[in-house]
């Protein structure tokens, strides 16, 4: 046998132990995959992500880059109801937006009436209305305004408003048995309209320009270093919440339902499951995790508008997720940092290519790993590689070219085997 | 009705028609506590369809089907199945990814909603069912197994297996036996008389050996329409009836 040969051979099956410190940190990336080997490993992988979240970027980051650290992270609570919603249940939406939207203007309306009080809005001709309501000749606080100034009516409005404008889309749509393709296009729809609606209505919403100039919530200054740091932190923490509680549902019957039902609609029909009420449920349930993120986005940027609730909002979120891994909540949040990171890297560098890039980034993921990041097995890559090589090898032979590549019969192998 | 006290699912005048043509066309169908009731018929003559009406699968056009007291035209599928109808499809449909004994506990009666499942504990009682169903299937070894790896038979049997964790009152098999061997058929017949105890089954099949083994009764279909019915033997002599099968 030939070195050559026995080298090809060797690489393929890739034993476990020679990996080392690069599976380490693929398997960092990789969470919880379809093949989970334990719950230590989990729980280590959950352990570094936390060390990450809490202690690295704290410590290495001012507050600049931290403050936009956990704007990311935001969009990692939409990512996470997609893998729970795309990922398990196969319910792809393309309208998640509006419910990051309506959670981020939930808060962002009870922040606005604080910041517009009577003796800071006193030029105003109507003082003590947000300002944009003034510019747009609005004389009195619109009726559904009136109870954002109680912070428990926010706090409860926040997951409630997305929540059941979720439950009405599912219900309307799952008992009709209406699904796939044509749910996506209706919701990619629901964003536009939204969108549209937010900016048609300048004066209840604020328009293209949004909610802006929101200072303090309940009296405390939410744009001094010290504030974002805690914001982050509150950020982080209920994010690592959401991530263990969907853990949690996921491992539970309902998550191998979802799962049972993505692959097998009808046997769960059958099996005396309302599939309807199911497919509802991973809709609601991502639709209240994006809200959160939501009103995490606009305590942290400090202003919420039309531009995060969209299609072109909505479909980023999905790459994210997609680029992470749908089927993986590791990934996702691993792969909203990416995206996101990447995305501001080349928007600083290359405004006009971004759009193409993700695009690209989007179709490469799609082409190469279908699994996003958290389904990456360095030995896909091994296999990757080493095909590569012996077909580099086969094609330096000359005439011989690709057909004639088979294990070992690179002309170095042959030449040495006679 | 009175006539209704013995039978546990009446189907009565059932019609439905596809763009103008009847696939299955003003079908009486009255089945006993206990029974075991194969239908036949060539390929085309409704029988299928007729396990899809009683299922709520399709909508009927006309007509109506009794189960022990309730109407089930117009309910949904799960709320059949709620009822005590259970029903196999024709290609085994089992959840691939996971083992017999998920397969098993998915199919568990209990935790049926969101939340009902989301706190669903896998207790003693649920694993002594799952071992029980698991036995009588013939599956007892097998039950870390992923359902992928069974054979076409052993799914067939997975898949019944499911129906009867759920203990229905009313089982329907659409072609149990379909691509499995000899010995296989053997043991589904074994199978099928065991758990006919105490229940009654609704047989889809084309195998008139196997048929005549399983059922008490045969009702034969012939494009849509009711054509006879009895006893197989008397069946299998009825002139119509050959007629129908080698006339073509």
């Amino acid at each position: 046998m030939s070195e050559q040969a026995a080298n090809t051979a060797a690489d393929i099956p890739a034993p476990p132990t020679e990996e080392g410190g690069v599976a380490q940190v693929l398997d960092v990336i990789k969470g919880k995959g379809p093949d989970v080997t334990g719950r230590r490993r989990e729980m280590r992988n959950f352990l570094i992500l936390a060390a990450i979240l809490l202690v690295v970027f704290p410590l290495t980051l001012g507050t600049f880059r931290l403050n936009l650290v956990g704007k990311y992270l935001t969009y990692a609570f939409v990512a996470l109801g997609l893998v729970v919603c795309w990922g398990r249940a196969g319910i792809l939406s393309l309208g998640q937006g509006v419910f990051f939207g309506l959670g981020g203007y939930c808060m962002a309306m009870f922040l606005k009436l604080e910041a517009s009080d009577p003796i800071s809005t006193k030029i105003q001709s109507t003082p003590g209305i947000p300002d944009f309501m003034d510019w747009n000749q609005l004389t009195a606080l619109p009726k559904f305004w009136l109870p954002f100034k109680s912070l428990f009516f926010t706090m409860v409005a926040i997951p409630a408003v997305p929540a059941v404008l979720a439950l009405i889309i599912g219900t309307a749509m799952f008992k009709r048995r209406v699904g796939g393709v044509y749910f996506a296009i209706i919701t990619q729809a629901i964003a536009a309209i939204l969108s549209i609606l937010i900016i048609g209505q300048q004066g209840y919403t604020g328009g293209v320009n949004g909610i802006t100039d929101l200072k303090t919530l309940h009296g405390w200054d939410i744009q001094s270093d010290h504030a974002k740091h805690i914001l982050y932190f509150i950020n982080a923490f209920l994010l690592l919440g959401a991530l263990v509680l969907s853990k949690r549902m996921l491992a539970s019957k309902l998550g191998r339902l979802l799962l049972a039902m993505r692959d097998k609609e009808e046997r769960v029909r059958f099996s005396g499951y309302d599939v309807a009420n199911l497919k509802t449920f991973s809709f609601v349930y991502a639709a209240v995790l994006a809200a959160v993120g939501g009103a995490m986005f606009t305590l942290q940027v400090g202003f919420m508008s039309p531009s995060f609730v969209g299609i072109v909002p909505s479909i980023e979120m999905v790459i994210s997720a997609a680029v992470g891994g749908r089927d993986s909540l590791m990934g996702a949040v691993y792969g909203t940092l990416v995206v996101n990171f990447g995305k501001t890297f080349f928007s600083e560098r290359f405004p006009q290519l971004w759009l193409f890039l993700i695009g690209a980034l989007f179709i490469a993921v799609v082409m190469v790993f279908p699994n996003g990041l958290a389904g990456m097995h360095l030995r896909d890559l091994r296999a990757r590689l080493a095909r590569l090589k012996q077909r580099l090898s086969a094609g330096g032979g000359g005439a011989a070219g690709t057909q004639a590549a088979g294990p070992g019969l690179s002309p170095a192998a042959q030449e040495r085997t006679s | 009705m009175d006539a209704n006290t013995n039978f546990i699912l009446a189907a009565e005048g059932l019609t439905v028609s596809f763009d103008g043509f009847k696939a299955v066309d003003d079908l009486n169908i009255y089945i006993e506590k206990g029974e075991v009731r194969a239908v036949i018929g060539p390929n085309g003559a409704g029988k299928t369809t007729v396990l899809d009406l009683i299922s709520g699968r399709t909508r009927a056009s006309a007509g109506r089907v009794t189960f022990k007291d309730h109407e089930l035209i117009g309910l949904r599928e799960h709320e059949i199945v709620r009822l005590g109808v259970g029903r196999k499809f024709q290609t085994p449909s089992v959840y691939e990814s996971l083992t017999v004994e998920e397969n098993l506990v998915m199919s568990y009666p209990r935790g049926r909603t969101v939340f009902g499942a989301w706190l669903f504990k896998q207790g003693k009682e649920v694993l002594d069912k799952v071992n029980e169903t698991a036995e009588s299937i013939h599956l007892h070894d097998k039950l870390q197994d992923r359902a992928e790896t069974l054979s076409h038979g052993e799914k067939q049997w997975l898949e019944i297996g499911m129906l009867l964790i759920q203990d229905p009152e009313l089982m329907m098999l659409d072609e149990p036996v379909a691509g499995m061997s000899v010995a296989e058929r053997e043991r589904t017949a074994e199978l099928i008389n065991r758990i006919s105890h105490g229940r009654a089954l609704l047989v889809v099949e084309h195998d008139m050996e196997f048929v005549k083994r399983i059922a008490h009764r045969v009702t034969v279909l012939h494009q849509g329409k009711w054509l006879a019915e009895g006893k197989m033997e008397t069946v299998q002599a009825d002139p119509r009836v050959i007629e129908v099968y080698l006339g073509h």
